[in-house]
């Protein structure tokens, strides 16, 4: 039986509880039946051990409820960012990282792997029961470290020479780092960074802040990765229709981010239904660069075109490539002092026109892909839409009938009416 | 690969404790106040006895190491891609900082990489150098200590004048503004940082006050399991503290938000239709009801 450990090796597994006890809260032990309760035992000790005081519990008729309670407007520095510094490690990891670095502990040091063997058994010698680290542990630890860009090796002759990387000198950028690590993507980087100058401080703080991305940040840099270097990816995508997880392969095309929704989208275009759809990026796991693609230009265009009449993450609905667009309209009046309205109109509109029709009245049209996309947006006028058309007559219908069931919800007027 | 060892709060602890050592601080109240500073809860289960034993042959029993360094690592590709990326986005102007370096440098995402659909439009004007000047001066004084003496244009775009102290900078991503939180003036609680005419540090220490404090309200809505509702309201409102709890056939979600942002809490609510309801307090649900008598005297048909 293996025993508990703090760090982890693998952070899938986590990440779906994280946000689970993040964004729902609800559940109890019980409920988390996907797993076994060992498991999840483990993972909200995990949890507990990393967040501290952001975890709460409440007690149920059915049971214990764990959850994570964190107003982000009042924390200067994202709390999950820890669960992405748990990765595990080997005994022997740790005592070679450290020891290959204060032998290679300037860039002028040049050293072959049988030199490096030698020195590393002169730092072990004087423990009880020293370690011993063969040709084949070290070599490939020093590959990892060339991968990760820390150490180079150059070949001299037959022999390969290895130093550490030339540091790249930094002026003070803490201020930089602080604001970046919160408002960035995959800003976990920025708080390695400020890990390593040890220099945070409290000046930022950040409204309307989601802070679950943080959780996707490894599947968000291998999706900038594929798109910087223009490749098609194989992929695993669980979808809110399906149980098992589905592998797409597709050509990754831009990130969507949300600032109102909490949500982050892969826009990407799938070959085999020749189609440009979004993917939700939590629901994404194992990317894997494929070959590169001549087509990435090409179907970025053509994102950037279809953009003009996207309200949300819906590019088209249409397999067959036929872009169908729906036209959606409505006015709304102000009284007096009330030009606020417009400019809010005006401020929170991604596309599309206003119309001003008198002094009181202004419309407002666009044509977009899925009009339902906006529905949300259209219902915080509600108080003074006295105009709406909808091409989508179903859109339309079902805008109109949720207002009437708010009116009979609230009393304003009684159901059937 | 973010989720590295490298990046770990234990390489982390474990280089802050050979650095100690090397410095002969070898006690066990310092090593242990690295651990707890650096990494977990339990991770004082682990770090310091690890080490103690000689798992992790970095210090002998006697606290002594062969380690002559302060342990310090190059910056890794992926470091240095984010911090090229980040040196494109248009605000890092504001921090008039030149990162040089990493010319060769292939960045980790471009502005073409992303896109945030949902900001609002009328963001804050990073190229205009009046207003980096001011966002300098601001940031300076909050690091310093300093008050500041403001020029700013009102709501109604009248003039004006204020000594204050500053408490904090905040962005909002949505607004995609900063405001900066003042105390020691009696009407003015927040600055928008574009509306600044003028602004400057002063020293004398006219007043203080202590910081601004929050008045939280709380809210509970009727969650609906209907149209995905559920995940996208819980997701929706997930950046405030809160408190989900199943009931009868629906949700109910208790939610704490600062009163000053009520009205924009009433329209987002009003933004899930009938899948969420106001269950209290009978303020806030006055303020939906008030909207929706409005709305049918609309005479939508």
């Amino acid at each position: 039986m293996s025993s508990y450990s703090e760090l982890i090796k693998n952070f899938e597994k986590i990440r779906g509880y994280m946000r689970e006890f993040y964004v729902y809260g609800f559940k109890s032990r019980e409920e988390y039946n996907k797993k076994s309760a060992r498991s999840y035992d483990d993972e909200r000790r995990r949890m507990e051990s990393w967040l501290g005081d952001n975890m709460s519990f409440v007690r149920t008729p059915e049971g214990k409820n764990v959850f994570i309670s964190i107003d982000s407007r009042v924390r200067q520095h994202n709390p999950f960012f820890k669960a992405l510094k748990t990765k595990s490690f080997t005994d022997g990891d740790i005592t070679l990282h450290f020891i290959l670095f204060d032998i290679l502990y300037s860039p002028e040091i040049v050293l072959s792997l049988p030199e490096i063997l030698e020195k590393i058994d002169g730092y072990l010698s004087g423990f009880e029961d020293p370690m011993v680290f063969d040709e084949s542990t070290v070599r490939k630890k020093l590959n990892e470290y060339m991968y990760q860009g820390i150490v180079t090796g150059e070949k001299t002759g037959r022999k390969m020479m290895y130093r550490r990387a030339y540091d790249t000198p930094l002026p003070d950028i803490t201020d930089i780092l602080n604001f970046y690590s919160e408002v960035a993507p995959c800003g976990v980087i920025g708080s390695f960074l400020l890990d390593k100058n040890g220099n945070k401080s409290d000046f930022f703080s950040f409204k309307h802040h989601y802070i679950t991305s943080a959780l996707d940040s490894d599947v968000l840099s291998m999706l900038f990765k594929a798109m910087r270097e223009k490749r098609v990816i194989t992929v695993s995508n669980i979808s809110r229709r399906t149980a098992a997880p589905r592998k797409n392969r597709i050509i990754p095309l831009r990130i969507f981010i949300s600032v109102q929704n909490g949500r982050q989208h892969l826009l990407a275009y799938q070959p085999d239904f020749n189609t440009i759809k979004s993917f939700r990026i939590d629901y994404l796991s194992d990317v894997k660069l494929e070959e590169t693609t001549p087509r990435f230009d090409e179907l970025r265009n053509d994102l950037d075109r279809m953009q003009a009449h996207m309200w949300g993450v819906t590019a088209k609905k249409n397999r067959n490539s036929e872009e169908r667009l729906e036209h959606v309209e409505f006015t709304v009046k102000i009284a007096e002092n009330e030009e606020h309205i417009i400019r809010r109109l005006d401020r929170e509109k991604r596309v599309g026109q206003i119309q001003k029709l008198d002094d009181n009245t202004y419309s407002f049209s666009a044509d977009v892909y899925d009009s339902s996309e906006m529905i949300p947006w259209i219902r915080t006028f509600i108080c003074r839409i006295t105009e709406l058309h909808f091409s989508n007559r179903a859109v339309e219908k079902q805008f109109k009938r949720d207002i009437k069931e708010m009116y009979c919800l609230y009393g304003i007027e009684e159901a059937g009416m | 690969m973010i989720f590295n060892e490298l990046y770990s709060a234990y390489y982390n602890s474990v280089a802050k404790i050979i650095a100690a050592v090397i410095d002969g601080k070898t006690d066990d109240e310092t090593l242990s106040k690295i651990v707890s500073d650096n990494a977990f809860g339990e991770s004082m289960l682990t770090v310091l006895p690890s080490i103690k034993s000689e798992k992790w042959q970095l210090i002998k029993s006697d606290m002594t190491t062969e380690l002559k360094h302060i342990p310090s690592m190059p910056l890794t590709l992926i470091q240095k891609q984010w911090l090229k990326a980040v040196s494109l986005d248009p605000r890092i102007k504001l921090f008039n900082v030149q990162i040089t370096g990493l010319e060769k440098v292939e960045p980790l995402f471009t502005p073409e990489d992303y896109f945030i659909y949902d900001k609002y439009g009328d963001g804050d004007p990073y190229d205009d150098e009046n207003y980096g000047e001011h966002f300098r001066t601001v940031l300076y004084a909050l690091k310093n200590g300093k008050n500041l003496k403001i020029e700013m244009l009102n709501r109604r775009g009248n003039t004006v004048f204020m000594k204050c102290v500053p408490e904090r900078l905040e962005y909002s991503e949505k607004d995609d503004k900063f405001r900066l939180a003042v105390s020691g003036n009696r009407f003015i609680k927040t600055v928008n940082l574009a509306r600044i005419t003028k602004c400057r540090v002063f020293d004398d220490p006219v007043f203080h006050s202590s910081a601004p404090k929050e008045k939280l309200e709380s809210l509970t809505l009727k969650v609906r399991e209907e149209r995905n509702t559920l995940e996208r309201c819980m997701l929706h409102f997930a950046h405030f503290e809160k408190r989900a709890e199943k009931a009868d056939g629906h949700y109910l979600l208790h939610i704490k938000f600062n009163s000053d942002d009520e009205p924009e809490m009433v329209i987002r609510v009003l933004s899930f239709g009938p899948t969420v309801e106001v269950m209290g307090p009978a303020s806030f649900k006055n303020k939906i009801i008030d909207k929706l008598k409005s709305q049918k005297s609309c005479e939508l048909n």
